[in-house]
């Protein structure tokens, strides 16, 4: 194979970048709307930014149906953006089937949950990294280039000797060798930028390791673009460069992934590393529970809660938070490390220590 | 401590003949009265196969081949679960073990109320209640799982996962067993939910008394949670020992592998290498010591012979018991 672009672009060049991104998924109406213009929408994703940069791990950490698939899949094209830009190399994409999707998807690729759904059970799995490298136009002009590019990507996913793989169907095959066939395809399309959804949350907790370390190789070798989604803020710690929180289809936090998840300013975050299992704490030691006020369940996201959206369950919440929704504020330890939340901003706090 | 659950020399088998699989092999194991025994090990480990079988659960072809499972009630003598008759045993479940399944969101009948669920059970185990004392025993599980009992004409579609999950907990409950078994009852919630639930549930251990089998693959969740901790592997176990000597001090590679494949939220920040290769096929084990091939320690032993769960030479060796040649046993348990 010799078409993947060896490094020859510039460490830290901005690949994809999300401005203001928002995701609305339409809800039936019942039969009382019918007489209203009323139309109710899941608020599934809000104004997010996010920017991917080449050899950087960028973590969208947050709980389940906080809209943090729902912005891969908007990244992929995988669904079409209710408003906001999403750009590839400082352009404006628009993709809508055919060609322009197929030119999109060779630069951006996407790697699922699931290794045992994502991969299809009556091929081998030469049939599907063969289709890759195709349909990409990677697979050279001969039988045998293509053979080489085969065993090219087997090798780049650890996965030796080729051969012994090839031929082999996916059920012969465990979570982490198949999510590995999984990672191999997305590079056969020789991507810039890896959107990889929850790539490990399936496999057996001893081999979850093995594939993140693999993703930080090709990372570094291939200088990869890599959007890491990710509901275990440890692993986001351990695996990204920077590290952005979501909340009910908000960002609330964001900065580099050590001070993120070691200051962590939102009060949100706090409750996440927090909750997180810590053999180090004694049974009954803290109870990070009291900082929550609700009852630990995400708001609805039909009618989200005005202002900010953690409001009902922060244990600081003032008067400001319930009707003014927070800007991102500068948090002032370390740059780039921002919050959404009025507590940072000096004029609500005197306010509200009056 | 007063064992109130002893399981000896238990063998599961899945299929018949030839082609059985033995998923869960000579496993060894107390609980005691009022602890969090933690049960951990990776998919295919035989982790839930042993929850099943030792509360006869398990549907064919899924068979029992040896063993006992000798139960000490609060009152009465100890007698051996596996040898109960149909009579005896439906009288035994749920009023002496219950079970909180895996999944148990998705558990709870879809088309009955919670409270037609709750209070089923106890019509079952007490047909001479009357139903004004069903619904307040209900109403009170409820009100202890910290869901208002005025929620107990909900379906299970009007609850959130993790109050259906608090539904699941209190309905095991009911009838004051003194043995629950939790097959992961969190995996499928989200970390602040996980620990509300928990912490809650350590909670009513102490005030009710009851023992827990908490079975999960969430080594750094047992840690803080459990008093004492069972590795599983390949159908055996591999390690036990009280949960901060697994946690500083671990002895079976095994062991040491899975702490150091959760990366830490705290701490200097290292590099982790998890454990390289994949866990074993049942129908396909390695000959010996079934970690063998993925062992960065084996030696010659280990590929030819079986190492037998006993008592490590080491200080706190009585407390433990680990299953590797590397630690010489004194003398096998039980």
């Amino acid at each position: 194979m010799t078409s993947i672009q060896d490094a020859k672009a510039p460490a830290g060049e901005v690949v994809l970048e999300a401005i203001g991104l928002t995701k609305h998924f339409p809800v039936r109406r019942r039969l009382r709307q019918f007489f209203t213009r009323e139309q109710n929408a899941v608020h599934a994703v809000d104004d997010v930014n996010l920017t991917l940069r080449r050899g950087q791990v960028v973590a969208l950490v947050g709980e389940s149906g906080s809209g943090k698939s729902t912005v891969a899949r908007l990244l992929a094209q995988l669904y079409p953006r209710t408003g906001g830009d999403i750009r590839l190399h400082g352009e404006t994409t628009k993709v809508k089937g055919g060609g322009a999707f197929r030119a999109y998807a060779a630069r951006v690729q996407m790697i699922f949950q699931d290794p045992f759904a994502s991969l299809n059970p009556v091929h081998t799995i030469r049939y599907h990294l063969t289709r890759s490298l195709k349909i990409h136009g990677n697979a050279g002009k001969t039988e045998d280039d293509l053979e080489n590019a085969l065993r090219d990507l087997l090798t780049r996913v650890s996965l030796t000797p080729a051969e012994r793989y090839l031929d082999k169907f996916p059920h012969e095959l465990s979570g982490g060798q198949r999510q590995r066939v999984a990672i191999a395809r997305a590079l056969g399309a020789d991507p810039e930028a890896l959107l990889a959804d929850e790539p490990v949350s399936m496999l057996d907790v001893s081999i979850r390791l093995g594939v993140l370390n693999l993703l930080r190789d090709l990372k570094e070798r291939l200088n990869l673009a890599i959007l890491y989604i990710t509901h275990d803020i440890a692993s986001a710690r351990y695996f990204a460069d920077e590290t952005l929180v979501m909340y009910a289809g908000r960002m609330v936090e964001g900065g580099d992934s050590e001070t993120v998840t070691q200051t962590p300013a939102h009060p949100y975050t706090r409750l996440l590393i927090d909750s997180a299992p810590d053999p180090d704490r004694l049974a009954g030691d803290v109870n990070p529970l009291d900082e929550d006020r609700g009852n630990g369940e995400p708001p609805s996201l039909i009618r989200p809660p005005s202002g900010c959206r953690f409001h009902p369950r922060c244990p600081a919440a003032m008067a400001r938070c319930k009707t003014d929704l927070p800007v991102r504020l500068e948090i002032g330890d370390v740059p780039g490390h921002w919050a959404a939340c009025w507590l940072y901003d000096e004029a609500t706090v005197k306010e509200a220590a009056k | 401590m007063e064992p109130v659950l002893e399981i000896r020399n238990l063998n599961v088998e899945y299929g018949l003949g030839d082609r059985a699989v033995r998923a869960v092999r000579d496993v060894n194991l107390t609980l005691h009265r009022g602890e969090v025994l933690g049960l951990a090990g990776e998919s295919g480990s035989g982790k839930s196969t042993l929850a099943y079988g030792l509360t006869r659960l398990l549907a064919p072809p899924g068979v029992i081949t040896g063993g006992e499972v000798i139960y000490h009630p609060e009152k009465g003598d100890p007698y051996d679960v596996l040898g109960l008759s149909d009579k005896a045993l439906r009288a035994f479940r749920w009023a002496e073990t219950a079970i909180v399944f895996q999944g148990a969101m998705n558990s709870l009948n879809p088309v009955h109320k919670i409270s037609t669920q709750l209070t089923d059970v106890l019509k079952a185990h007490d047909p001479n209640m009357s139903e004004h004392s069903r619904n307040a025993r209900a109403r009170e599980m409820l009100k202890l799982v910290g869901i208002s009992p005025d929620r107990m004409d909900a379906y299970p579609h009007q609850l959130s996962g993790g109050m259906r999950q608090r539904v699941m907990i209190g309905m095991a409950l009911i009838l004051q067993p003194q043995v629950v078994i939790m097959d992961e009852p969190t995996t499928a919630l989200d970390v602040v939910m996980q620990r509300q639930i928990l912490g809650q549930l350590i909670e009513l251990r102490e005030r009710l008394g009851f023992s827990v089998i908490f079975i999960t693959h969430d080594l750094s969740l047992l840690v803080e949670f459990s008093n004492r901790i069972a590795i599983m592997y390949g159908g055996r176990i591999v390690e036990e020992a009280p949960a901060s000597t697994i946690y500083r001090d671990a002895l079976h590679p095994y062991s040491k592998g899975l702490l150091s494949s959760f990366p830490a939220l705290r701490g200097p920040r290292r590099e982790l290498a998890g454990i390289p290769g994949s866990p074993p096929d049942l129908a396909g084990m390695p000959t010996g010591c079934s970690f063998h091939p993925r062992c960065p320690k084996a030696f010659e032993p280990c590929s030819t012979h079986i190492p037998v769960l006993g008592r490590p030479d080491s200080p706190d060796g009585a407390a433990r018991s680990v299953a590797c040649w590397l630690h010489p046993t004194e003398q096998p348990v039980g």
